[in-house]
């Protein structure tokens, strides 16, 4: 197919400029295309890489209240919503989720109308067939089904383009400055929808926020959110939301690329294990509850030790109890072996080990798909569920790094997705998705809530940008 | 050199494994996800269950330039292609058969001249029989058929043991003939189609093409087949009127089977030959255009009966004819035999 490329030098007044090229920006393009609007995609990315952090999602969150196509039973806004409240403890904009909430069974419908392909939950995912519903092919596969239907509605879409300045007029949008090949331009529109996701690429940024730490952390999905835009808008009088150093963030296997790993860097043997940290000392409960309901935690607990690493050690029993990763895990007969392998102090290493296994009771109950009350007694930081002792040869184990999905710190918004400045909203910008999923999102993570939260709001974002053009 | 293949299909497949997002898309990734290790043979399998619909590659977030350079499509087709080879004999052969068209087309022009020198002869023939005894043909033409037939028998004989098979059930091979029936795996999982002459839209066109060349193919197979029962065991000697069996199969199977491989080669032009067995992409198309001549001439020669054309067509028919049998075990052909027997070895691993 040939491409072709948009000529920026053209005078075109666009309606709407769409700033992003993931889930949120298409679903912003397309809903304002069916508003009439004439709609220009503004994509930092190349072609291969467009789409952002949504190429590597794989599932939607969908409040239902009977089966939905691939969902099964009901989920309904209440139960969502105290599932938010848990991972978030609470930090979150009850209006704002609420409505995400209750728009998620709608923009469910409206994704396969557009194209986005459901299947059933996958193996090793069942404990989401209820609440998610995944896409065919995963997330780049619904990025490539929105182009489509973003290029059948005749959006225009410039790649390889970056956004280096938002012009203001008061609180008005006048005019995009914009890079692409060395070459800069001026796009000119009446309407601005910003969904150009957080700023966790841009490394600068985040050890602002986290200091030296942030250099070892591994960044999951695309590089090319460097949050250029975010900080522009937050320098010209843009509110924020949310506090910098809080991110999605899963503790994944620290031989992972440093950016765009994605999925297949993950572990999910945690509960199996004992975690102990560079000085061979356990800090945390292993067991605490499923994995799907603890993995956004890890990130963090791992990024709070030294030097940003821990090691997640299991034994012979369990190495198929989980999904397998991208990388071989370490492998030794012994435990010592296994310390000097992964250069940990051996005597601390056995200790924490030794005396975990003492720790280990009756674990005849053990049960890897269940809270299974299989636990330790006496230790300072006990392990909750599926403790048994690391016993079995041969032992394995794997490196963890904090790897930092998306960032919060974002664009406040209005349950119209209208961006809020200093004194009043903005006249004629809106914002979708990681931009501003720190209102929703103060802390912790939801598995697929960030697609879901992306589509509502870039829904919003789109109609009321070609409402806004068309009064 | 499938040994490098394997180690490649390998090394992307244990990352496909720790991913899964393609789960819905074919067969190979559910017969994936039974294991957590792999040897290199379990690379022949997959590779003759993939039938290359592609959806993997444009919905997956590690093609190149991603350092994890995930093209699945094209890896289990090379160890898919050099399959056949290395299980074929003699393999030199098969190789030089799917890499250079040249052989096949070469022989064609054998094998008419051959036919031609032979009719020279005959004066004034009106009917093929005038040229040539049923009994003549059938010299010629059942060993160069039951030859290859015994050499793909033999292939499959060596994949099923290389693939670990065990004794067939009938339900079985039920199961892998109506996955073959309808091409399901060709067809993106939810009857949205594969991704193989438009970039990334799905489309059911391959399919509908691959589907009237194999039923086309099957119908002129019938043919002979009704005709040969009809002339040697219910004493009724060709040729026959045309609203017999096997004209009319004949005719209706010519007809698909030419429009499939012109639709497959239309198709073939803008495909991507990157996400295939790029080296072998010029045996898959004289193997289409083999096809499409063997039921062109085909056609032709029966609306050009009684005219001077006819014995020329006769030759190229029959020149086509003989190297499309002679070819079976070391053209594309042998695709079929091999897929039926990954899809019989997927049912027998799914306990269906």
């Amino acid at each position: 197919m040939t491409e072709r490329t948009i000529d920026l030098a053209a005078p075109i007044d666009w309606d709407v400029v769409v700033v992003g090229g993931g889930n949120a920006a298409l679903c912003a393009a397309i809903s304002a295309a069916e508003k009439g609007a004439q709609v220009l995609v503004i994509e930092s990315a190349p072609k291969t890489y467009r789409g952002g952090n949504s190429r590597h999602t794989r599932n939607f969150r969908a409040m239902h209240d009977g089966p939905s196509g691939v969902l099964e039973e009901t989920y309904l806004e209440e139960e969502y919503f105290q599932d938010l409240l848990k991972v978030t403890k609470g930090k979150t904009d009850e209006t704002l989720a609420r409505q995400c909430i209750r728009e998620s069974e709608p923009a469910y419908r409206w994704m396969m109308d557009h194209g986005v392909l459901f299947q059933p939950s996958l193996s090793g995912t069942l404990s989401l067939s209820r609440t998610n519903a995944f896409f065919l092919g995963g997330g780049k596969a619904l990025v490539n089904a929105y182009y489509n239907t973003a290029e059948r509605l005749g959006i225009a879409v410039t790649y390889d383009t970056e956004v280096t300045h938002v012009q203001l007029a008061g609180n008005r949008f006048t005019h995009l400055e914009v890079t692409r090949a060395g070459q800069r331009y001026v796009v000119q529109g009446k309407a601005l929808v910003l969904a150009s996701g957080g700023f966790q690429s841009n490394l600068e940024w985040l050890t602002e926020a986290w200091g030296p730490a942030a250099a070892n952390f591994l960044i999951r999905g695309t590089p090319y959110n460097r949050g250029v835009v975010l900080k522009d808008m937050l320098d010209q009088g843009a509110l924020s939301v949310g506090d910098p150093t809080q991110c999605h963030a899963v503790a994944i296997d620290g031989r992972a690329p440093k950016f765009d790993g994605g999925i297949v860097t993950r572990l999910d043997c945690v509960p199996f294990s004992v975690v102990v940290n560079k000085h061979g000392d356990r800090f945390y409960d292993e067991g605490e509850d499923v994995w799907p309901k603890r993995y956004a935690i890890w990130g963090r607990l791992v990024a709070a030790q030294p030097d940003q690493v821990a090691y997640v050690v299991i034994d012979a029993k369990s190495l198929n109890l989980f999904m397998p990763s991208v990388f071989p895990p370490e492998k030794a007969d012994t435990l010592e072996a296994l310390a000097a392998q992964l250069g940990l102090p051996v005597d601390a290493f056995m200790r924490t080990i030794n005396t975990f296994n003492a720790a280990c009771g009756d674990t005849s109950g053990f049960h890897s798909n269940q809270l299974d009350g299989v636990c330790t007694t006496g230790l300072t930081i006990n392990k909750t569920n599926w403790a048994r002792p690391i016993n079995e040869g041969p032992f394995y184990a794997y490196q963890l790094r904090p790897g930092v999905t998306f960032t919060y710190l974002g664009l406040k918004v209005d349950p119209q997705a209208k961006v809020q400045m200093q004194d009043a909203p903005a006249e004629n910008i809106w914002a979708a998705g990681e931009i501003m999923a720190g209102s929703i999102l103060g802390e912790g993570y939801l598995a697929g809530f960030g697609m879901t939260i992306g589509t509502v709001y870039g829904r919003i974002a789109g109609q009321e940008a070609g409402n806004y053009v068309n009064e | 050199m499938s040994m490098n293949n394997q180690a490649e299909a390998r090394r992307q497949i244990e990352i496909c494994n720790a991913c899964r997002y393609c789960e819905g898309f074919c067969a190979v990734f559910p017969a994936m996800t039974k294991q957590r290790t792999f040897s290199l043979t379990d690379m022949t399998q997959f590779a003759n269950l993939c039938h290359n619909c592609q959806g993997c590659y444009h919905a997956c977030q590690y093609t190149a330039p991603h350092e994890f350079a995930i093209n699945l499509p094209a890896a289990l087709a090379e160890v898919r292609t050099a399959s056949w080879e290395r299980l074929s004999t003699p393999t030199w052969l098969a190789k030089r058969v799917q890499t250079h068209g040249g052989l096949v087309a070469g022989l064609v022009l054998f094998a008419t001249i051959f036919f031609l020198m032979w009719m020279q002869g005959v004066v004034g023939g009106n009917t093929f029989y005038d040229y040539f005894s049923h009994n003549a043909l059938v010299a010629i033409f059942a060993p160069a058929f039951v030859g290859p037939l015994a050499v793909i028998t033999w292939s499959i004989r060596r994949y099923w043991r290389e693939v670990g098979g065990e004794p067939v059930h009938g339900s079985h091979l039920l199961s892998a003939l109506k996955a073959a029936a309808n091409l399901k795996n060709l067809s993106g999982g939810q009857q949205q189609g594969c991704q193989y002459e438009d970039g990334d839209r799905y489309s059911h066109k391959r399919r509908a093409g691959h589907q009237l060349t194999m039923y086309g193919f099957l119908l002129c197979f019938a043919s002979t087949s009704t005709a040969t029962v009809m002339h040697y065991v219910l004493d009724m000697p060709a040729p026959y009127a045309w609203y017999t069996l096997p004209k009319i199969l004949g005719v209706v199977g010519g007809v698909m089977l030419s429009a499939g491989t012109l639709f497959l080669m239309k198709l073939k032009r803008t495909a991507n030959p990157e996400l295939g067995s790029a080296s072998r992409w010029g045996g898959d198309w004289v193997f289409i255009w083999l096809l499409f001549l063997t039921a062109s001439t085909g056609l032709l020669l029966w609306t050009l009966g009684g005219t001077s054309l006819m014995p020329l067509m006769l030759a190229v028919h029959l020149g086509c004819v003989l190297t499309l049998f002679l070819m079976m075990p070391y053209s594309k052909m042998v695709h079929g035999f091999f897929r039926l027997a990954a899809l019989t070895r997927d049912a027998q691993t799914n306990g269906s």
